[in-house]
């Protein structure tokens, strides 16, 4: 089948914080670049993040990036990769100050420099007490500093297309990335997009739970592209429930409240997480958190009716700061919820939040993957950066504003990698293979041809309620198990999936089933994986296996989509300058 | 328990409509519905999913489905479906081109927004660390970088509609103003020179509509009147 083919040098899949960091150093570099995004870059699901950017600016008190370090892989529950963590963390300071020089608008302090505010997990002195690590813009934060990541790219003339999805990538015969398959929503066509490298930084996939902070876009499209593609993915069975997202409409409310004095309360009015983590209290690691929240619901001290929630308390802050910090919030509860924070608290639960696993990578953002002995081979021309990445720094529980970190760092790495592969690449493109589309028009043609059969609604709804119990803040084994064979009966449904609405123009109803194709292989490769671990690490939690098993699963998941095969591969303890943090029991 | 909620949607498919035109709709909510993006995210799963509309967050931070609702321009996901007249009509917002539905071409909004340069400027050698600004100073921005680029301001702007490609519109002219007032920008002069010509930023005649419609109330007419007086004082 011959369609028509696009060349750029650079191929970019994602308008978030981390495909736009990317993009810059492209541009800026001279490479030919262009950015696909399902929608207008600025609507990507960074504009949602609330909190802060974390970096030992020491701006408030005492900080520095060893401790930085310490927190992340403590909050990792060690099963982060140490190099990269040290990657990040030594980077984050200079990291946030680009930001700034890009004109992003920090909040500020009487002295003139970046507002930083506490956070979950941050601590001074490797876990002694909370420190002020998490640069903010008031509670929009990702809003802003995806803006000003835009805008940089307007004055770098980065080239977008807007409102296109990648449906999947192209591997020549050894194996390499050398272009994607792409519909472009207004005309209903699919191109093929040529490339000497291509980036994935296409956001997570918290769509996959029926309670989730994610925008409806966040259907991991990535890791289902990746998963056809042959390669595997790495620790998708550590999922962030959130402690605080608004009871019944999921909608987050960020840890700054926390941060910015606010704490928990079940219905006799305790606080709580004093019992739960005596030094960091109602500002522990978010697994912990949840957690304690999950335990207080189900012994029956939960608030409300039918006591299915636990209350946040900020009004004690006062309207002042709760208008000058938090502004986001208060509309946010009045919108969904009629509260007003001011005067009352709010109701909030554990709601799926984070993606810590995804496509594995090093810390300069290139894909890897087993080859023969070689558990870490380069797939060449493929990189991923960003939430759908795994680089490992998140390990098995992402410490909050270490993601927007994470974006920028990575993004930048990847960036400057992408730009060394394809200065030696020279001005040849590789080869596509013969039949570069017909994997991606073939599946679009069964969906097109597809006149009765399973309807989107009803599988998307019965998968989120399959994961939601199934796989949820506690896990064990009968409950997983259950979960496999369910999750397995409707993977099975989903290949008679049909639309109605067969037309070419702006079709969202045939890109939400192209999109739901991929969800389905993450919440199947959740379920598969959590199952297999027996252990319980970050937010990772068995009933049944209560400790972590540092002997047998310190190392990172690697799944396939054939033969949902899982290998196991071991975490980097060898950081890049500095020593190794041997593992610790885990207290806040 | 359950509602019933009455819809008139604007439809129009170019490959297979001659011209748009009105599709009437009695749906069934459940009580704790709340926002019509719920409702029209229903209607597209269970009556009919040939409906397009954009959306992504469904909190008011993305700027995606600005729709004209009952008349008035607003974001589907902050609005309560039970502060509505029924039958419920919408539409595209106005005054841009249909791709399909309740979907526009955004092109000419976004061309008006690169236009006013949206970034700072400032060429000097960046320092080692942050440059400073006071806190009085960051909180002149306040007000401006909520904005969400959804357009609902633009579109319900007469002079917008007239001249969408020579009257810069109130979303871009609020960013503007936005870098104008940023103390770390050292481009106010050009962007000043940018904007003083009978159309680019005189077209706007205070109607106010674009502060009225703002789903983040923000006053894009204030931030037009202040570049007005900053440019008027430049000229004495
Ligand atoms: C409510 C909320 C609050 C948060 N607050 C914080 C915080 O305070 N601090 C922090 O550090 N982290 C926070 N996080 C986490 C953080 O915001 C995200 O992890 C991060 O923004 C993800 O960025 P990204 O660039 O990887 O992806 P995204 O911003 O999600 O962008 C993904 C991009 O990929 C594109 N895309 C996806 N699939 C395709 C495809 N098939 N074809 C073409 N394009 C595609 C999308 O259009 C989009 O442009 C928060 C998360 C949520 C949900
Ligand atoms: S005040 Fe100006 S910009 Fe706003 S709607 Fe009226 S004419 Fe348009
Ligand atoms: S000023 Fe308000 S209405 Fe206009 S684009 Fe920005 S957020 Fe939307
Ligand atoms: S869906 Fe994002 S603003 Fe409404």
């Amino acid at each position: 089948m011959s369609i028509p083919v696009m060349k750029y040098e650079a191929v970019i899949v994602g308008g978030g914080g981390a495909g736009l960091r990317a993009a810059l150093q492209l541009s800026e570099a001279g490479v030919k670049t262009v950015v696909l995004s399902k929608v207008f870059p600025t609507r990507s699901h960074t504009a949602a993040a609330q909190g802060g950017i974390s970096a030992s600016l020491g701006n408030v008190e005492d900080d520095n990036w060893h401790w930085h370090m310490y927190d992340t892989v403590k909050g990792a529950d060690w099963l982060g990769d140490q190099d990269a963590i040290e990657f990040m963390c030594r980077q984050a300071v200079d990291a946030v100050v680009e930001l700034e020089h890009f004109g992003m608008p920090f909040d500020r302090l009487e002295n003139g420099k970046i507002y930083q505010r506490p956070f979950g997990g941050h601590m001074a002195n490797f876990g002694k007490k909370p420190v002020r690590r998490a640069c903010a813009v008031a509670d929009r934060t990702g809003h802003a500093m995806l803006h000003a990541l835009y805008q940089r790219n307007v004055k770098a003339d980065t080239h977008f297309l807007v409102e296109w999805m990648a449906l999947d990538i192209i591997r020549n015969k050894n194996g390499d990335v050398v272009g994607i398959t792409a519909l472009e929503m207004e005309t209903g066509e699919v191109y093929i997009i040529q490339a000497k490298a291509v980036l994935f930084a296409t956001g997570g996939a918290g769509r996959i739970y029926q309670s989730s902070t994610n925008a409806y876009i966040n259907t991991g499209d990535g890791i289902g592209i990746t998963l056809r593609a042959g390669l595997p993915i790495e620790d998708i069975e550590f999922w962030q429930f959130h402690p605080t997202g608004l009871a019944g409409a999921g909608v987050l409310i960020t840890e700054g409240v926390r941060g910015e004095g606010g704490y928990l309360l079940n219905c006799n009015g305790e606080r709580f997480m004093e019992r739960y983590a005596p030094t960091a209290k109602d500002l522990a690691s978010r697994d912990v958190v949840s957690r304690a929240m999950q335990i207080e619901i189900n012994e029956g001290r939960g608030c409300g009716q039918n006591k299915d929630y636990v209350l946040l308390k900020l009004d004690h802050l006062g309207k002042d700061v709760i208008d000058q910090r938090l502004p986001g919030i208060r509309e946010i509860s009045l919108q969904f919820l009629g509260i007003d924070p001011v005067k009352e608290p709010i109701p909030v639960v554990p709601t799926c939040h984070y993606m810590m696993g995804g496509i594995p990578t090093n810390y300069r953002g290139e894909v890897v993957a087993p080859n023969g002995e070689n558990m870490e081979d380069i797939v060449k021309g493929f990189y991923a950066a960003g939430e759908c990445a795994c680089a490992s720094v998140h390990g098995a529980n992402r410490l909050g504003t270490n993601s927007l970190l994470d974006l920028v760092v990575f993004g930048k790495s990847a960036g400057n990698s992408m730009v060394e592969y394809i200065k030696q690449h020279g001005d040849e493109y590789k080869e596509l293979p013969e039949d570069a589309a017909d994997f991606s028009l073939n599946r679009l043609a069964k969906l097109d041809n597809a006149n009765s059969g399973e309807s989107l609604a009803d599988l998307r709804h019965e998968m989120q309620k399959i994961m939601q119990q199934h796989a949820g803040v506690f896990r064990t084994q009968s409950v997983l198990e259950d979960g496999i064979n369910k999750i397995e009966a409707l993977y099975a449904r989903v290949q008679n999936l049909c639309i109605q609405d067969k037309s070419k123009v702006f079709n969202t109803a045939r890109v939400e089933a192209l999109e739901f194709m991929n969800t389905i292989e993450v919440a199947l490769a959740t379920m598969i994986t959590a199952e297999a671990r027996k252990e319980s690490r970050g937010a990772q939690a068995r009933e049944d296996f209560p400790e972590r098993d540092d002997e047998k699963f310190m190392c990172h998941t690697l799944y396939y989509k054939d033969g949902r095969k899982i290998v196991y591969k071991p975490v980097h303890t060898k950081p890049m300058t500095v020593d190794y943090i041997p593992p610790a029991k885990r207290v806040y | 328990m359950s509602k019933k909620v009455k819809f008139s949607i604007y439809r129009y498919n170019p490959e297979l409509d001659v011209k748009p035109y009105y599709q009437n709709l009695e749906i069934e909510l459940d009580d704790l519905d709340k926002k019509l993006l719920t409702a029209l995210i229903k209607v597209k799963e269970y009556y009919d999913d040939s409906l397009s509309f954009r959306r992504s967050c469904r909190e008011g931070v993305c700027g995606s489905d600005a729709i004209n609702i009952n008349g008035r321009n607003g974001l589907a996901c902050l609005t309560d479906i039970d502060s509505l007249k029924q039958p419920i009509v919408l539409r595209p917002i106005p005054g841009l081109p249909v791709v399909r539905d309740l979907i526009v071409d955004m092109t000419q909004f976004f061309n008006q927004y690169n236009s006013i340069r949206p970034y700072v400027i400032d060429e000097r050698p960046m320092p080692e660390r942050e440059r400073l600004q006071s806190p009085q100073d960051r909180d002149k921005l306040n007000g401006v970088i909520e904005c969400i680029l959804c357009a609902c301001c633009s579109t319900a702007c007469p002079s917008f509609w007239w001249n969408p490609d020579k009257f810069v519109g109130p979303a871009a002219l609020l960013h503007a103003y936005r870098f104008i007032a940023d103390t770390r920008d050292q481009a106010t002069a050009a962007r000043l020179d940018n904007l003083n010509d009978p159309y680019r930023l005189f077209r706007c005649h205070t109607i106010m509509n674009c502060a009225d419609v703002c789903p983040k109330h923000l006053n894009p007419t204030r931030a037009i009147g202040k570049i007005k007086e900053i440019m008027v004082s430049r000229v004495v």
